[in-house]
């Protein structure tokens, strides 16, 4: 079924009973082209891909669950392209073109809205690097542009400016950022990928991966056995333990990130914000609440809650930045399962093992890049080569010393 | 959640720093292959249950702890100081 204004409105008159569901049910196959196991953001968006760019559509989607039960469904919702390095930031760029055309592509209201994220800076110091990223981000083609104290009290006048500890010298405006609905981007992908025969199957778990001399034939599920000469491990958070089934260790460690709802508000944050000081970022949803997040909790956890230290530091943060925020009530609060790696960049790969290959370690940032990790990892799975503005998310860059070290702050995975 | 630290007892999270996986004790020799600081340094067993990773008791005693803990319930089952282990 093709949605369309009119639709919605014939279905609104009589009693919305004509409305189909969006994917189909079926029942795993013997064998497959290829198996996605994970079927979260970046793995329905790798299978639509592959089915799109590459007319490979006799794949099938494992999801231990329910499609977009995991991070695509807890998280914070941003989309932006600022990014810095080389390898980070064509790669960006290429996403959020992706995002500009996400929602005709896949014929789905995914509520993309830009507009605009502005980066806070508190000294001259943050301010001569944030000067430094928006000419890289220029240079890449996308848009920055530096806001001083007043640029910024003219986007933002509710922020504390008067502040004396964490003083705020301006921002770095980024037009074209701005957020999006986190599910609609799982069923906008997932609908696309299931209408051009990809198989998306649920409650159907992988428990492990098959492997005879050196090349991987397919996978054990608790559904059965299901051959494939090439799988993708796509599984976020997991990504240590599928791995593990296939005989390798990550450069992955599973950190917790919380993130904070209040109650329905009138409009009144209208930007994405983020706060240099520490992890802060905000913003409001179409439903009016206030979502906003920190830092990660800081050690291994896949405990899916976070502890009340990180709790208190957000809302620390929050009333800092504008005490305003102090009036409104915290409805909910969650933690998702970051794989993080050790420099905070992503890996989008071949593995040793023939036709095995992965996409993991987006850290907390995974949301943005939904449609281009897709677009990468489909072309990797189906031509063998590396997407090229994903060559530099290499498996073996931590060995060979090709870091993509974003923020600079090491090679400990708890410090991205 | 709390630590018992072996010196100083039972503390507030807030008082120590994390530093990672006990992967960290386990430093190659000097001339060993590149395989194996790799794994020393990045490669991960990253399990969901019980795990031992390494914390500094910043605010406190100032010693380095191996705590065995688990990543799904967060219930801690052992604190022992690095000193000691080595010895």
């Amino acid at each position: 079924m093709r949605y369309s204004g009119l639709k919605v409105i014939t279905q609104g008159l009589f009693g919305n009973a004509g409305w189909t569901p969006a994917w189909r049910d079926p029942a795993p196959k013997a064998e497959y082209d290829a198996i996605i196991i994970g079927g979260g953001g970046h793995g329905l968006a790798t299978a639509y891909y592959l089915a799109k760019n590459h007319g490979l559509t006799n794949v099938a989607v494992l999801e231990k669950s329910h499609i977009g039960s995991g991070n695509i469904g807890r998280n914070t919702t941003i989309v932006r392209a600022n990014y810095f390095l080389p390898g980070n930031s064509e790669f960006y760029s290429h996403s959020l073109k992706l995002w500009e055309g996400m929602e005709a592509d896949l014929n789905y209201n995914v509520m993309h809205s830009q507009r605009g994220l502005i980066n806070l800076f508190h000294s001259d110091g943050q301010r001569d690097a944030f000067v430094r990223r928006g000419n890289a981000m220029i240079n890449q083609g996308d848009d920055a542009i530096l806001l001083d104290r007043e640029g910024v009290r003219e986007h933002l006048p509710y922020l504390d400016f008067e502040q004396t500890r964490f003083p705020i010298y301006g921002g770095l405006l980024h037009p074209r950022g701005g957020s999006a609905r986190h599910d609609a981007v799982a069923w906008g992908y997932a609908r696309g990928a299931d209408q051009r025969g990809v198989d998306l199957i649920q409650n159907c778990e992988v428990t492990g991966i098959d492997i005879a001399n050196g090349k991987v034939v397919g996978v054990q599920t608790t559904r059965g056995a299901i051959r494939a000469k090439k799988v993708g491990i796509i599984v976020a958070g997991r990504s240590s333990q599928v791995a593990a089934m296939a005989g390798m260790r990550l450069p992955i460690e599973s950190h917790i990130l919380q993130a904070f709802v209040t109650e329905g508000l009138k409009p009144v944050i209208n930007h994405v914000v983020s706060f240099g000081m520490g992890h802060f970022y905000i913003s409001q949803s179409d439903k009016g609440g206030l979502v906003f997040g920190g830092d990660l909790d800081f050690y291994a956890s896949y405990a899916s809650r976070g502890n009340l230290p990180m709790v208190e530091h957000v809302m620390e943060a929050g009333m800092t930045l504008m005490p305003m925020i102090g009036r409104a009530k915290v409805l909910r609060s969650w933690g998702g399962i970051m794989d993080m790696s050790p420099d905070g960049s992503p890996i989008i790969d071949k593995t040793h093992i023939d036709g095995l290959f992965i996409d993991c370690g987006w850290n907390y940032g995974g949301f943005k890049a939904v449609p281009a990790s897709g677009w990468c990892m489909a072309h990797l799975m189906a031509t063998g080569e590396s997407h090229e503005v994903a060559r530099k998310f290499r498996l073996d860059r931590f060995a060979t010393g090709h870091l993509l070290d974003e923020e600079g702050t090491g090679s400990q995975h708890n410090l991205h | 959640m709390r630590l018992k630290c072996p010196l100083c007892g039972d503390r507030d999270r807030r008082e120590f720093y994390y530093y990672g996986a006990e992967d960290y004790l386990h430093r190659p020799a000097e001339g060993a292959p590149l395989a194996d600081w790799d794994n020393y340094l990045h490669l991960r067993d990253n399990p969901a249950g019980m795990t031992r990773d390494l914390w500094y008791h910043e605010a406190g005693c100032a010693q380095w702890l191996c705590v065995t803990r688990n990543t799904v319930t967060h219930e801690i089952s052992g604190v022992k100081l690095v000193a000691e282990r080595t010895k």
